[in-house]
């Protein structure tokens, strides 16, 4: 039996810098110990902590699963921690990741293009100078992540009743009040796109 | 800015290759002088990693835009670090000389 595929995590874009250096030594202190930060776990400390995403949502913009942005996440955490309690140097390199940016569709030209300055948003199609363009990928994520930021809904399949899920609580634990079937969740939170 | 377009010829009339890494010719067109260069791709009948070699002689002659077909996995996150943009045209039957005339509007 082979493993499991690698899924390879995308990132956005690579950091600014490439790393952080401890300074104030107090003296006999050593601080020449380094920690390796991935640029998958960079990437996730800037979704879940600077974006304020949220791990599912972190998950759909990396391409993976949320369990997987979880363990990166604080895989990610304990490596800042040991950084600044030891007073070591973070050096971010490595990881298994690609990276990718916004993709736009041209209307007047019909030609696809990317954005490889991802800090600016791109003014016009770069082949028919034409301003009559939009986003490609990015409504599609964005309407994805959005249906992760509404309240959950318990939902009777039978006859359609629905109420507010207590997070905590299994849906399928409920029975709907007006036929007594078990209720699930309305709009259950899995990735289509993987 | 230098601009490379893939040809399936080397004349200014041949159209645009639908394929990125194994493409004909790369057409270099220079927006500041004007000038068209062609290139023969050496990656042509090459097996694998076709894509990155290519890539390879586009970013040794500091081109900023690719206009192609297509673009392969291995490209797209390469030419992403390298911040060359990719434009994907989906239109074989478009020769150069147009491509250029659309780029000069």
């Amino acid at each position: 039996m082979s493993p499991r595929p690698f899924r390879l995590r995308k990132v956005n874009s690579p950091p600014l810098i490439s790393g952080f250096k401890p300074y104030g030594k107090k003296k006999d202190e050593d601080l020449s110990g380094s920690v390796f930060l991935h640029l998958e776990e960079y990437e996730a400390i800037r979704l879940c902590d600077f974006e304020m995403l949220n791990h599912q949502q972190a998950a759909i913009l990396m391409n993976v699963s949320r369990p997987t942005v979880t363990r990166v996440y604080s895989k990610a955490r304990k490596k800042i921690a040991e950084a600044l309690v030891l007073g070591k140097q973070i050096i971010i390199e490595g990881g298994k990741i690609y990276f990718d940016s916004e993709w736009f569709s041209c209307d007047s030209c019909g030609c696809y293009f990317n954005n490889p300055e991802k800090l600016e948003n791109p003014t016009e199609c770069p082949l028919c100078k034409s301003t009559n363009f939009h986003s490609y990928q990015a409504d599609i994520y964005r309407e994805e992540i959005k249906s992760y930021e509404s309240v959950d809904v318990c939902f009777c399949p039978s006859c359609g009743f629905e109420k507010r899920h207590h997070s905590g609580y299994r849906c399928k634990d409920e029975n709907c009040p007006d036929c007594g079937k078990r209720m699930i969740r309305k709009n259950a939170p899995f990735l289509n796109n993987i | 800015m230098k601009i490379a377009i893939t040809s399936t010829g080397n004349s200014q009339e041949s159209n645009l290759d639908q394929r990125f890494g194994r493409c004909s010719f790369f057409a270099i067109y220079d927006t500041g002088t004007r000038s068209i260069e062609f290139l023969p791709n050496p990656n042509k009948d090459t097996e694998e990693g076709a894509g990155p070699a290519s890539v390879q002689i586009l970013a040794s002659r500091d081109v900023k835009k690719i206009v192609s077909g297509e673009f392969g996995l291995k490209i797209k996150g390469l030419l992403d670090s390298l911040r060359i943009q990719m434009i994907v045209l989906k239109q074989p039957e478009k020769n150069i000389n147009e491509i250029i005339e659309m780029l000069n509007r």
